[in-house]
C-alpha cells in the first residue's frame, strides 16, 4: 500500500462540526482493515487536537497520512499559540472559556489525552503566530520506540 | 451481555436504535468529555448527562457500545441526528449514573 494523503479543514467556533475529520479519517481506516486500537487511538488524539483549535485557535487544517506501519497527522493553526508547553501537557490544565466547559470539554485532558494516545508528539508553537501539532501512530506500538 | 440485555435488565428507554446485538463488556461514567475519552473502555456502557453532539462524537471515536443517558437528561435534536448518522445507540433512564453503573457491576459478574 503507499501512502494516502488527506486533507482537512477544521471549521472555527462550531463544536457541532468539530470531530467530522477525525470520524472520516476514522471510516478510511476502518475500511482499509486497520486494528480497532489503532483505529481509536488516532481518532481519540485527533479528535483532541480538532478540539483544541475549534476552542481555542478559531479553526485551522488537518493533514493526514496513512502508511501501513504508521499514520501521522499534523493539525496546523493560526491562533495566539501556546504559552507555556510543559502546564499545556498537565492534565487538568486549562485557559478554556466557561461556555466551553459546559460543553463537557476544557477539563485539561486535550494535550494530555493527545501524548497519551499518539506514539510521537512533536509540537511547533510560536505565540501570536499559532500552533502546529504533529502526531504519529505506530500500527505496532513495540515499534513506537521509548516514548 | 448485549446491548439488547442491557436495555432490558436495566429498564431503559431507547432514544436512538442501533446494533443492539453489540457486546457490552464494561461500563464508565462521566460527563467531561476529554476525561471520558481518556478512560472511556472500547464496548462500554457509557453513563452520562451529556446529551450533546460531542457526546455523540467521542461515544463513535472511543468506541462504546451505547450511550445512557441518566437523571432523564435530554438528547438535543442535532445530536440525534448524529446519533443516528453514525449508528450510536442511545437509551434513557430517570435512574442516576451510580445506580445505574452498580446494576451493570452486578450483571457483568453473573
Amino acid at each position: 500500500m503507499s501512502t494516502l494523503h488527506f486533507d482537512y479543514v477544521v471549521p472555527g467556533d462550531d463544536f457541532t462540526q468539530a470531530g467530522a475529520a477525525s470520524s472520516d479519517v476514522k471510516r478510511k481506516l476502518k475500511k482499509i482493515g486497520c486494528s480497532s486500537d489503532v483505529i481509536r487511538r488516532v481518532a481519540i488524539a485527533m479528535y483532541e487536537g480538532e478540539i483544541n483549535m475549534v476552542i481555542h485557535a478559531g479553526g485551522g487544517t488537518a493533514h493526514v497520512e496513512i502508511d501501513p506501519d504508521k499514520i501521522y497527522v499534523a493539525l496546523e493553526d493560526h491562533g495566539p499559540g501556546i504559552k507555556d508547553v510543559s502546564k499545556a501537557m498537565q492534565e487538568g490544565w486549562s485557559t478554556a472559556p466557561d461556555n466551553v466547559r459546559s460543553l463537557g470539554f476544557g477539563a485539561g485532558m486535550g494535550l494530555p489525552n493527545i501524548k497519551k494516545y499518539s506514539d510521537v508528539l512533536k509540537i511547533d508553537t510560536e505565540v501570536g503566530k499559532g500552533t502546529t501539532l504533529h502526531m504519529t501512530v505506530f500500527t505496532d506500538r513495540s515499534k513506537a520506540g521509548g516514548d | 451481555m448485549t446491548v439488547k440485555e442491557l436495555y432490558e435488565k436495566l429498564d431503559l428507554k431507547q432514544l436512538v436504535e442501533g446494533d443492539f446485538s453489540r457486546e457490552v463488556t464494561g461500563g464508565y461514567t462521566g460527563d467531561l468529555l476529554s476525561w471520558v475519552m481518556a478512560r472511556l473502555p472500547a464496548d462500554a456502557a457509557w453513563f452520562t448527562v451529556m446529551g450533546n453532539v460531542n457526546a455523540i462524537a467521542v461515544a463513535s471515536l472511543a468506541d462504546a457500545a451505547c450511550i445512557v443517558l441518566t437523571d432523564n437528561a435530554g438528547l438535543d435534536e442535532d445530536a440525534r441526528q448524529r446519533a443516528e448518522q453514525q449508528e450510536i445507540i442511545v437509551l434513557s433512564s430517570e435512574k442516576n449514573s451510580y445506580e445505574l453503573g452498580a446494576r451493570l457491576a452486578e450483571l457483568l459478574k453473573e
